[in-house]
């Protein structure tokens, strides 16, 4: 038998069904897996006694016959979801020692679904990252880095901001994990960890107890190893949810069942504004595959003009940043998380946040107050939500022409910590493909497709009209079967 | 547009970050080179276009006139640095 | 015009003022915690309002409606779509870093309020606008020596902030606004008013400018919770701000404190640093966008407001415009009025109402409501002045014995035998009876001393009690003494 945490969660469902094997049996599997990866860095709070509790309680419910869409599947849990009483970090030092007394609706929604949670995984500080390199827990390993485990001649990043989800779920630790995508911080991991990630439609995911990076832009979502799996974690996760003002209340259609493998007549829109200077020519290889297979499962390949592309990364580099400044003012010392004291209200806040705050997070807050600021306000702030239209409206014209655009997910492979870390555009570089959707709201999926000159893997990007998430997940179907990859990362093969 | 060492001080204390003074050069700099980056925008036609005011198309949902919630002092306290008599604490603030 | 008089000539003031309301709601605007007042610190706070990681704000629809209520009220143009924004500053009772207001798009835009001056003549004070926004938390820094201490229980509290043009000139028209503005918004039941709790706070914008010239630099005095104080500070501050510019000086556009102790304004600390408050829309939440159908359905559940029953007082009843004012001031007070003076003398009724009845319930501290004599016991009261079965005089007795026992009006006359005598006969013995008792009276009274038919009235009312019918009196009286 194929050791438990090797399953997909489909395949973990029917054992459990059969009685193969018991939830605490695929637990246990992953807990030990768990304790494997700890060189990767992937987990900040490990709760394997929780994970316990909770695998004999649904094995409980199962043999009542009452077992929920996920129930004792282990997953993990990006450390920016509130769960409560465990702690809960974003990947910051200015949230230690901060306990929720709360949980928030997706992980809730995921627990009520028969879930078990193996722990809370790392991340960019407050997701404000594209390689998983600026947590103040330092850095997650992608477990596709070459070599011998823990003796990386290079230490690859797994992406980011949902590094340490992408790398548990590519390291056999949980059959699943919880990722937010605010630039890309789904898609981009998931590309380079070669699994599967979608950022839902805006709305789609409630934001309740997520910790707050840019609130116009944030979405939840799964990150699994293959398309159903994501299909059937992102049925649990996705709902209205009265607590949120921004969550659509919208009945979440059978997900699974939009896995038919049949596009025939869809028409899936190619933007020429993706082809993108400096691209490497594998990556245009790799697209042009992506093309060739959907054409060959009959689908009508369209070209359409995304005019405002080459004006996205700017954008959101105004816009998350402006949200992110006032989002984060709460971090102050009052009410939990650091304190650093100072002989006034003041000096408390200014050596708390100096000290709590890392480098890219201080960078961007102080970006953001700036473009916030008197006498730069209309100049940047509102400029850049203008522009977000006319981001907008181009979809909104290339879907009356096509019903889902295929792109590339990333300009490259993974690359080595320490990597781009001089420079913060080249780092922002990384979300060129992924942002537009985010700006426009709309849903975006990374696929696997296929594995680099590096032997690294290499991600296809959907991106579909809003709530049309089945459409993305029935394409990416397609894409998987096509590409029928069975490379395992090195750190697990 | 670039930013000098003078207006990160300002904009690190109007953001409540205390910025030592031997990074604030370096932070200028970065700071600028973003800001050089985003400054693209301003080739886009914007003219007559509405800032988007929202990425979802839906309105405002108003909740019903209920107290639900509340009345849960230890849970709001709990993770608080300093606490006393019910309330937070803070270095002392002169009106 | 009144002017301030300086040492070197006259000063107008120039006034405005932004009111701060507290919605009357159950709950606060962005989350599910109580509004009520004087609870344990800290105890009325959900995790939205104290600014937990994650949490987000879902619009109270009760706040929205009581914001467009006041702005009807208000003859204000309400708009459609507002947008709600974040003010950004840090500080201790504001726990997100930033207040939910509404900045460049309030739900209610300009409006109107008639001032009554005491003088009986009216004035017209324009409302700029009225926006929805989150109350903070309080501050507390004389708990403990090194600390301020905080409470959050008011913080995400749903206000109104009422903001008028700088349209009044002096202390007693800014007093005569808050009033004014307290009124209606009492009559609306959208907030109690009570500004000893803080529902209703007072920023004044004072400046001082010589007759006819343009506006001075204006100071904001924070947070007067009173209108005697509201007055006091403006007056304060005007003669301030003269005394500076006459001695040579200049104004700086600031904040200031009103010190109720000493009486003075003076320069807030805190609030000295120069603001820069990154307004921008809250992404947390959507514009609201009232429709227009709704907006109607409201208008027609507002109630009679002041002006309206002032005049509507003054045209039915036949009222002064001075009794009709001091009637409406309340509405309780003319709701009572109203019942009372139901198929009765409106002007007695009034009387009545303004007068024993109320100060009757001031004396004894007591609201309308809680009020022993109600409408119905006032009203048998008047009725029996009115068919002549007590005289005014006898009735203000019997009012005293109601008051204090809640006993009806005609059982506490009949008890206590207070009935009029409007038996002639019986009025003629006592008239015989004084004036055989006062034969050297009577005889001055008849050589031309007419004041003393004074003296000779309150004898008879004397000699029966005081039960005798005043006019029958007079008129027996003055044929008996002629007859001589």
């Amino acid at each position: 038998m194929t050791a438990l945490n090797r399953l997909t969660m489909t395949e973990a469902l029917t054992g459990l069904d059969r009685r193969d094997f018991t939830a605490v049996e695929l637990t246990e599997a992953h807990i030990a897996a768990v304790a494997t990866a700890r060189p990767l860095n992937a987990f900040l709070v490990e709760t394997p006694e929780r994970a316990r509790e909770m695998a004999i309680a649904s094995d409980a419910r199962r043999a009542r016959g009452e077992a929920g869409l996920m129930d004792g599947l282990p997953i993990a849990i990006k450390d920016l979801f509130c769960t409560k009483d465990v702690a809960t970090t974003a990947a910051s030092k200015i949230l230690q020692g901060f306990v929720p007394p709360y949980e928030s609706t997706v992980t809730a929604n995921l627990w009520q679904a028969g879930a078990v949670m193996l722990g809370k995984v790392n991340l960019d500080e407050f997701a404000m990252g594209s390689a998983n390199v600026t947590s103040a827990y330092g850095p997650v390993v992608n477990p596709w880095s070459p070599g011998a485990p823990g003796a990386w001649p290079r230490r690859l990043v797994p992406g980011g901001s949902s590094g340490g989800s992408a790398a548990a779920v590519a390291a056999r630790c949980a059959l699943g994990a919880t990722g937010t995508d605010t630039g890309g911080s789904i898609r981009q991991p998931a590309g380079f960890c070669g699994i599967v990630g979608i950022k839902p439609t805006y709305g789609r995911c409630s934001r309740w107890g997520i910790v707050a990076f840019a609130s116009s832009l944030d979405q939840a979502g799964p990150m699994t190893r293959t398309v159903a799996d994501t299909a059937l974690m992102l049925q649990a996760m996705a709902g209205y949810d009265p607590k949120d003002s921004t969550s659509v209340n919208r009945s979440v259609p059978d997900y699974r069942a939009a896995l038919t493998g049949d596009i025939r007549g869809l028409r899936v829109g190619i933007p020429a504004e993706y082809r993108v200077d400096g691209m490497p020519a594998e990556i245009e290889r790799l697209w042009d595959q992506g093309v060739a297979w959907l054409r060959d499962a009959g689908a009508e390949p369209v070209a359409v003009r995304l005019p405002h592309t080459q004006y996205a990364l700017a954008t959101y580099y105004i816009v998350a940043p402006a949200e992110a400044s006032s989002n984060l003012a709460r971090y102050d010392g009052v009410r939990f998380g650091l304190r650093v004291d100072g002989d006034s209200l003041i000096e408390m806040y200014e050596n708390t946040r100096g000290a709590g705050f890392g480098a890219e997070v201080r960078r961007r807050i102080l970006i953001g107050t700036y473009v916030l600021s008197h006498g730069y306000y209309d100049a940047y702030y509102l400029k850049a939500q203008k522009v977000r239209t006319r981001i907008a409206e181009d979809f909104r014209a290339a879907f009356t022409a096509c019903d889902v655009i295929l792109t590339p997910t990333a300009p490259s492979t993974a690359f080595a910590i320490g990597e781009r870390m001089d420079d913060p555009i080249q780092m922002y570089l990384n979300d060129v493909f992924t942002v537009p959707a985010s700006l426009a709201g709309l849903p975006g999926l990374s696929v696997p497709a296929g594995l680099g000159a590096d032997g690294l893997p290499l991600g296809l990007q959907l991106i579909g009209r809003p709530f049309d998430e089945e459409t993305l997940l029935r394409v990416a179907g397609v894409i998987e079967s096509a590409a029928a990859i069975t490379t395992l990362p090195p750190f697990v093969a | 547009m670039s930013i000098d060492r003078a207006t990160v001080a300002k904009i690190a204390h109007l953001a409540r970050i205390k910025v030592p003074e031997a990074e604030q050069d370096h932070l200028a700099g970065e700071l600028s080179k973003i800001l050089a980056f985003v400054e693209q925008l301003s080739e886009v036609d914007t003219e007559g276009v509405a800032p988007m005011s929202s990425a979802v198309a839906t309105t405002l949902r108003w909740r019903p006139d209920q107290v639900d919630d509340g009345g849960t002092r230890e849970a709001i306290l709990v993770n608080a640095p300093d606490r006393a008599e019910g309330f937070f604490g803070v270095p002392k603030v002169i009106e | 015009m009144t002017y301030i008089q300086g040492e070197t000539g006259d000063w107008e003031m120039v006034i405005g003022l932004e009111v701060h309301a507290q919605v009357t709601s159950k709950a606060k605007l962005f989350s599910g915690a109580a509004t009520a007042f004087g609870a344990e610190p800290n105890s009325h706070v959900s995790f939205v309002d104290a600014a937990f990681p994650g949490m987000l704000p879902v619009i109270n629809g009760v706040c929205v409606e009581q914001a467009v209520r006041t702005g009807l009220g208000l003859k204000a143009q309400i708009n459609p779509v507002s947008v709600f924004d974040r003010k950004n500053y840090f500080y201790a009772d504001l726990p997100a870093g930033y207040q939910i207001s509404q900045y460049l798009q309030p739900i209610v835009g300009k409006g109107e309020i008639v001032l009554d001056l005491p003088d009986g003549s009216s004035r017209t004070v324009g409302i700029t606008r009225l926006h929805l926004e989150m109350d903070a938390g309080k501050s507390m820094h004389d708990q403990h020596p090194s600390k301020t201490y905080v409470d959050l229980n008011r913080s995400g509290v749903a206000l109104m902030e009422i903001v008028s043009e700088p349209d009044m000139r002096t202390a007693e028209e800014a007093g005569a606004y808050v009033r004014k503005l307290r009124t209606i918004l009492r009559y609306l039941g959208t907030c109690d008013g009570n500004m000893e709790e803080g529902s209703l706070r007072c920023d004044c914008n004072v400046s001082v400018r010589r007759p006819g010239q343009p506006f001075g630099t204006r100071c904001e005095i924070k947070n007067v919770n009173s209108v005697r104080f509201v007055q006091q500070a403006i007056e304060y501050e005007a003669r301030r701000q003269i005394e500076v510019i006459e001695e040579g000086g200049t104004i700086r556009q600031e904040t200031r404190l009103w010190d109720t102790a000493k009486g003075v304004t003076r320069s807030m600390r805190s609030k000295e640093e120069a603001h820069d408050y990154r307004y921008f829309p809250d992404p947390d939440l959507l514009p609201l966008v009232l429709d227009p159908d709704w907006i109607e359905s409201i208008r027609t559940t507002l109630p009679e407001l002041p002006d309206d029953k002032k005049q509507r007082f003054i045209t039915d009843y036949k009222l002064s415009l001075y009794d009709a004012g001091v009637l409406v001031a309340e509405q309780a007070r003319a709701d009572f009025f109203e019942a009372v003076a139901k198929g009765r003398d409106a002007k007695l009724a009034s009387n009545w109402v303004n007068g024993d009845f109320f100060g009757a319930l001031n004396k004894a501290g007591k609201d309308i409501q809680d009020s022993p004599v109600s409408a119905e016991a006032l009203g048998g009261l008047i009725d029996l002045i009115s068919d002549n079965t007590i005289s005014g005089r006898i009735a203000k007795e019997v009012f005293e014995e109601m008051f204090a026992t809640g006993q009806p009006a005609a059982g506490i006359v009949e008890a206590k035998g207070l009935r009029q005598v409007t038996d002639t006969g019986a009025i003629e013995t006592a008239i015989a009876a004084v004036m055989a008792k006062n034969a050297d009276k009577v005889a001055e009274y008849r050589s031309g001393k007419d004041k003393l038919f004074g003296f000779f009235v309150g004898q008879v009312m004397k000699q029966t009690g005081g039960k005798a019918n005043p006019a029958l009196v007079n008129e027996i009286l003055r044929a008996k003494l002629a007859a001589g």
